[in-house]
């Protein structure tokens, strides 16, 4: 029932109304009650008759407050609400589609907000509901079965639902929409155009009523940044309207000592109505090879970071000229094709001295057949290898004069070689010029295509031995070695058994050629990039980006072929750093021809975007006008029976001296109010969080702490000071026995200081409690990962879940479970493995070592918190058993703070056995 | 029970009063010293202390009474008198009915509250000039000095005796204080009877002011303090002009009744100064001409 956008919750009380006549008659037939008065010289007054009649009626002003103060009972009764909800459909299943593909990251919790209103809403009506997230449609890895459940089983699994970090086209097909039958559909849309977007629509619009959510924010993405001359270009796209504030474009690396830090930044503005800026960055190129990724700063969102690669990268590569300043024989010279392969892909140095190359500080060294050094060159060459260079090595006429190699192996060579060199196609010869064999599986160059007009024509050849086919990455067409690569220390070694000019072959004239030197790191990718350099190579995921942008590291992940990468990121390729040996190549959320824009819905379904709910009841209001108006009701019935001022006086008193009290007890909560100082925390046991980051979440941290404090008061004899937050960053943790962590997405992570006081407070025997606040929900939700980020560099023992027989099951209550608001696991440090049961005990030996953490997400300050009132802040559970739950809670709490100050006293219990004994004796 | 409790509650409710004595007393003989002390002697010689005259000694005075060094300068014999200073009796009554504990506002004192303070000013007062104070209506006859004061303190808050002329001293001053607001017939056959005996008084009338004023608007029930007689009104105020006048004629008629007994009639209010009250007292009994 709504009049004028005003609805009534229990619209039948409001039938009362029609009671206001009646109480109307009764008030006008009943006069006012006599006042009664002692007077002594009543007998003077007996027998005198009243002349007029006139005040035995109420006066039609009283009267009419009387009703308006009864009416505001009943409307205020009825529940009245402003804004009701009227959203279409309000019965039936609800089916809630969420774009969770990564330009809904950015505003993540506020989508989950929604959503979670929207359950609470369809959990008053008793709706079915399911909650379909659209990258999981159609994909094989997820489970396709759509759930219903009750709107509050989906509301505990939305803390762990997380956007993905890639965006493809729709995947919903007609059978999969009719699948679900009929349902209301509620579209959480990220606002990003994507294909199949009207089909979705035409197909939810036949399964029931459609309605669109859309925050109206601007999605903002960042294109791969790319080279040009030396600078980098990179391209901001907006899907508009263009965010008022101007953006900030980070450049984050490594600095020289190798943390992480932002290396350059650059503000960016969009033009009124534009959607796309570029920007042009002049890089050192020192420090644009540390460049790691290029992100728009506080804007969580994959699309909103690219992630640098080799392509940015430009490998210093030293060739050694021994041609000098020779004049002609250009084309003759041995570097002029490694030049030309080079130019674009590498920088480069040439000199004539070795020692001087290596000062140079190159990723590669090629020498060019190169057949002799000094021995001090030689060391030095060794060991820039052994520390990971990359020395590259061409045959020529010297190297095949030279006996190097031949009696022995030697280390700057791969192989043994024979003596002599071997012509296979030249006119003194009788066989033709040979071809290459194509690559083999364990080839780097394996998928590369050889090309028919590669011919060799003259070669050094290897000496057999039993290492010589591992070391073999090429071969001609019958079979002799071409190419030979070693690994030496940390470096390798490889040989090109040909020459580097065209006097022994033409492949240096050839592509084949360029492609290969890439493949060995050589020199990096172009920016172009397609199927058949990548082809035949396998990549491996070594960082993933997940959809809020954060980039994790991956270890024992399955490999990627390498022409899949070159398709959009998908499920399959999560955007990341892939690695193939030492190159390293990007997939990025948003390609170079990748675009952005707004989507378009049809004007019937104009998406709206309401965060906040509307819906307010105003019951109570109402409630509080009518309790005025017979508070007035009073004040005017003295007056009228002229018994106002004697009694006014009185109020007036008590009203001065309620005021005083207020001040007075006012000015005590001001003085319990100040923080109370390290001194006071060190003589009185204080409880301490540390701030989240989330003025919310430290408030009901606070109020937890506090109510876990009274409880502590009052059932034990441990009696804590008023709870205080703490800042890892400056406070002295030390005089805090514990640590409650609320982490949220946005808990700041603690600077090296801070984790250094953080470890000497762990091993000085303090505990810290962080809570997810998720149910432990797995590792993926955002706390999950932020509590990952704080916690590594800690170097926290192996931890397990907390076993049945851990201590804090019985430092003060006996308890089997940990729950706070949700019931999850909890995790404490693991037990040693060689842990025995106790003789005659229910429990293992396990005596020694507080667990420095307990790990859970089990929302424990929502449990405990209190108002100032002294009532919980927050409901747990249902009913009874969430009383009880409340209860464990507190239990839970209680145990902890004993755990923490009395250590394993109760564990010691394990050795009352052998005291009786002893006694006994 | 009233047999094992009757005296357990008697002796409680005398030492609750007992307990206003110090203070009533204390009050009275506050009130008391704020009236100056005026001429007190009878005019004429008799028993006392204070000297007269001389006069020659006649046949029959004992030789003890001749003033030796009077008679020395001459040679007669001449005796002292001394001033007469018999005492006369005053007789006190405050009455006890219930309609006298009331005030109307805390901050005056009740009726009857007040009234004992002046009686027992007036005793103190009266002991103090040599008088025989008693209390009219008890056993307790005219006596002299401060023990009668006590006793007469003692005797007033506990006394609930009509006004009657039992004990009643011939010749005696009478002071009677009461609000004069019940029937007057009492009074009257009171004063007529003291007419009789010669004997001459006071009537006191002590008032609230809350009953000289009649503040009452609306629909008032009123009820007299035992809460026996009520008088239910729609509209107090209009019985205001009504009831004034029937106070004014009950005070004329008291004075009228008082004037034809030779006694006096004063009318006081509880707000007002004590202290005038009992001067004006003093001058009606103390000074008699």
């Amino acid at each position: 029932m709504s009049v004028v956008g005003i609805g009534f919750t229990t619209p039948l009380l409001l039938l009362g109304l029609l009671a206001l006549p009646v109480i109307w008659w009764l008030l006008r037939a009943v006069p006012p009650a006599p006042r009664k008065q002692v007077f002594p010289a009543v007998t003077l007054l007996l027998g005198l008759e009243d002349k007029t009649v006139q005040a035995d009626r109420t006066p039609w002003w009283l009267l009419l407050l009387r009703l308006l103060a009864v009416a505001a009972i009943i409307i205020g009764f009825a529940g009245p609400v402003l804004n009701p909800d009227t959203a279409p459909g309000r019965s039936g299943r609800l089916l809630i589609f969420v774009d969770d593909y990564w330009p809904a990251g950015s505003d993540w919790s506020q989508r989950m907000q929604v959503i979670e209103t929207r359950l609470e809403r369809a959990q008053v009506a008793a709706r079915p509901v399911t909650l379909v997230l659209a990258s999981s449609v159609g994909r094989t890895d997820v489970d396709q079965d759509t759930v219903w459940q009750t709107a509050d089983a989906w509301q505990s699994a939305l803390p762990g639902q997380s956007p993905v970090a890639w965006d493809v086209p729709y995947a919903v097909t007609k059978d999969w929409a009719q699948a679900q039958g009929s349902a209301d559909v509620l579209w959480i849309s990220d606002g990003v155009a994507r294909a199949g977007r009207t089909d979705l629509i035409a197909y939810f619009e036949q399964m029931g009523v459609l309605e669109v959510l859309e925050p109206p924010s601007a999605r903002i993405g960042i294109l791969p940044a790319i080279l040009d001359g030396g600078d980098l270009v990179l391209s901001v796209l907006s899907t508009g309207p263009a965010p008022a504030t101007e953006l900030t474009v980070e450049a984050l690396g490594p600095d020289p000592e190798g943390i992480e830090r932002v290396l350059l930044s650059a503000p960016v503005s969009f033009d009124i109505g534009a959607n796309r800026v570029e920007l042009r960055l002049t890089v050192p190129s020192e420090l644009r090879n540390r460049i790691d990724r290029l992100q728009i700063a506080d804007h969580r969102a994959a699309g909103a970071i690219t992630l640098a690669d080799d392509s940015l990268r430009r490998r210093r590569v030293a060739l050694m000229n021994t041609v000098g300043e020779r004049e002609g024989l250009e084309l003759l010279s041995p570097l002029h094709y490694l030049r030309e392969a080079l130019v674009t892909t590498a920088e480069t140095v040439e000199l004539p001295a070795l020692s001087e190359l290596i000062k140079a500080g190159p990723d590669v060294i090629i020498l060019p057949d190169v057949a002799n050094f000094s021995d001090s060159d030689r060391a030095a060459l060794t060991e820039w290898v052994t520390e990971g260079g990359l020395l590259l090595r061409f045959a020529g006429p010297q190297l095949a004069s030279s006996d190097l190699g031949q009696g022995e192996e030697d280390t700057l060579l791969p192989v043994r070689l024979r003596a002599g060199g071997r012509v296979v196609g030249g006119a003194m010869s009788w066989g033709d010029p040979r071809a290459l064999a194509p690559f083999t599986e364990e080839s780097p160059f394996y998928g590369l295509p050889v090309p028919d007009d590669v011919q060799i024509e003259a070669q050094i050849l290897a000496q057999p031995g039993p290492d010589l086919a591992e070391r073999t990455i090429a071969t001609l067409s019958d079979g002799t070695p071409i190419v030979t690569r070693r690994a030496l220390g940390a470096g390798q070694v490889v040989l090109f058994h040909v020459s580097a000019n065209a006097e022994w072959s033409s492949l240096p004239f050839s592509g084949l050629f360029v492609q290969m030197l890439e493949r060995l790191a050589v020199s990096s990718q172009g920016s172009t990039r397609d199927g058949v350099t990548l082809e035949g190579t396998t990549w491996v995921a070594t960082h993933i980006l997940d959809g809020f942008g954060q980039l994790s590291p991956q270890d024992a992940v399955a490999g990627v072929p390498g022409p899949k990468l070159a398709d959009p990121a998908g499920p399959d390729h999560a955007p990341g750093l892939y690695a193939d040996e030492d190159r390293v190549q990007a997939v990025n959320v948003l390609r170079a021809d990748s675009v952005l824009e707004r989507a378009e819905w049809p004007a019937r379904l104009a998406p709206s975007w309401q965060v906040e709910e509307t819906q307010q009841e105003f019951g109570p209001w109402v409630l509080a006008l009518a309790l005025a108006l017979g508070a007035l009701d009073v004040l005017l019935t003295l007056w009228l029976a002229g018994r106002l001022l004697p009694t006014a006086r009185r109020v007036a008193a008590g009203v001065v001296t309620g005021l005083f009290l207020l001040a007075s007890s006012q000015s005590v909560d001001a003085q319990s109010d100040t923080p109370p100082s390290v001194l006071d925390a060190a003589s009185i046991v204080t409880l301490a969080h540390v701030k989240s980051g989330d003025p919310a979440v430290d408030q009901v941290a606070q109020a937890g702490l506090l109510g876990l404090s009274d409880q502590l008061f009052l059932r034990t004899s441990v009696e804590p000071a008023r709870p205080v937050g703490v800042d890892v960053e400056v406070d002295d943790l030390s005089v805090y026995p514990l640590l409650y962590w609320p982490l949220t997405d946005m808990t700041p992570i603690p600077s090296p200081d801070a984790t250094l006081r953080l470890k000497r407070y762990l091993a000085a025997g303090g505990l810290i409690l962080f809570d997810t606040r998720d149910a432990g929900a797995g590792g993926n939700s955002p706390a999950s990962r932020r509590l990952r980020a704080v916690a590594l560099p800690l170097n926290l023992p192996l931890l397990d879940q907390v076993p049945h027989d851990h201590v804090l099951t019985r430092s003060f209550y006996l308890l089997q479970e940990f729950p706070g608001r949700n019931r999850g696991p909890v995790w404490a440090e693991a037990p040693p493995p060689n842990a025995e049961r106790a003789e005659g005990m229910p429990f293992r030996n396990l005596n020694d070592g507080v667990t420095p953490v307990i790990v859970g997400g089990n929302d424990w300050a929502s449990a405990w918190a209190i108002r100032e009132d002294g009532r919980p802040m927050f409901p747990v559970g249902r009913g009874q058993a969430g009383e009880r739950q409340r209860e464990m809670a507190v239990r839970f709490g209680i145990n902890l703070v004993m755990h923490v100050l009395t250590g394993n006293y109760k564990s010691d219990q394990v050795h009352v056995p052998a005291l009786l004994e002893r006694l006994g004796e | 029970m009233n047999s094992d409790g009757a005296p357990i509650q008697l002796r409680s409710r005398a030492e609750a009063l007992a307990a206003r004595l110090p203070p009533l007393l204390v009050a009275a003989q506050h009130l008391a010293q704020s009236v100056e002390l005026g001429e007190h002697g009878r005019r004429q010689s008799g028993q006392g202390e204070a000297f007269w005259q001389f006069r020659r000694a006649q046949p029959g005075d004992p030789s003890h009474r001749i003033d030796w060094r009077r008679s020395a300068r001459s040679d007669r014999h001449y005796v002292q008198e001394k001033e007469w200073q018999a005492a006369h009796s005053v007789q006190i009554w405050v009455d006890p009915s219930a309609s006298l504990a009331f005030t109307s506002n805390p901050k005056l004192p009740e009726k009857r509250a007040q009234a004992q303070i002046i009686a027992l000013a007036l005793a103190s007062l009266l002991l103090s000039g040599g008088e025989r104070v008693g209390l009219l209506g008890s056993a307790l006859t005219p006596g002299r000095g401060q023990l009668t004061l006590s006793r007469m303190a003692d005797q007033m808050l506990r006394t609930d005796a009509p006004l009657r002329d039992v004990f009643a001293v011939p010749r005696a001053r009478q002071v009677v204080f009461s609000d004069f607001l019940g029937p007057l017939d009492s009074t009257r056959d009171f004063l007529h009877a003291a007419q009789g005996r010669g004997q001459r008084g006071v009537l006191f009338q002590v008032l609230d002011p809350m009953e000289e004023v009649f503040p009452f608007h609306g629909r008032v029930l009123f009820q007299d303090v035992g809460g026996v007689l009520r008088h239910d009104t729609r509209e107090a105020g209009d019985l205001r002009d009504r009831y004034l006048d029937r106070l004014a004629q009950r005070k004329a008629e008291l004075s009228e009744i008082a004037k034809r007994a030779g006694w006096r009639f004063h009318s006081y209010h509880t707000q007002d100064p004590a202290s005038a009250a009992l001067l004006w007292l003093w001058n009606a009994i103390g000074g008699p001409r």
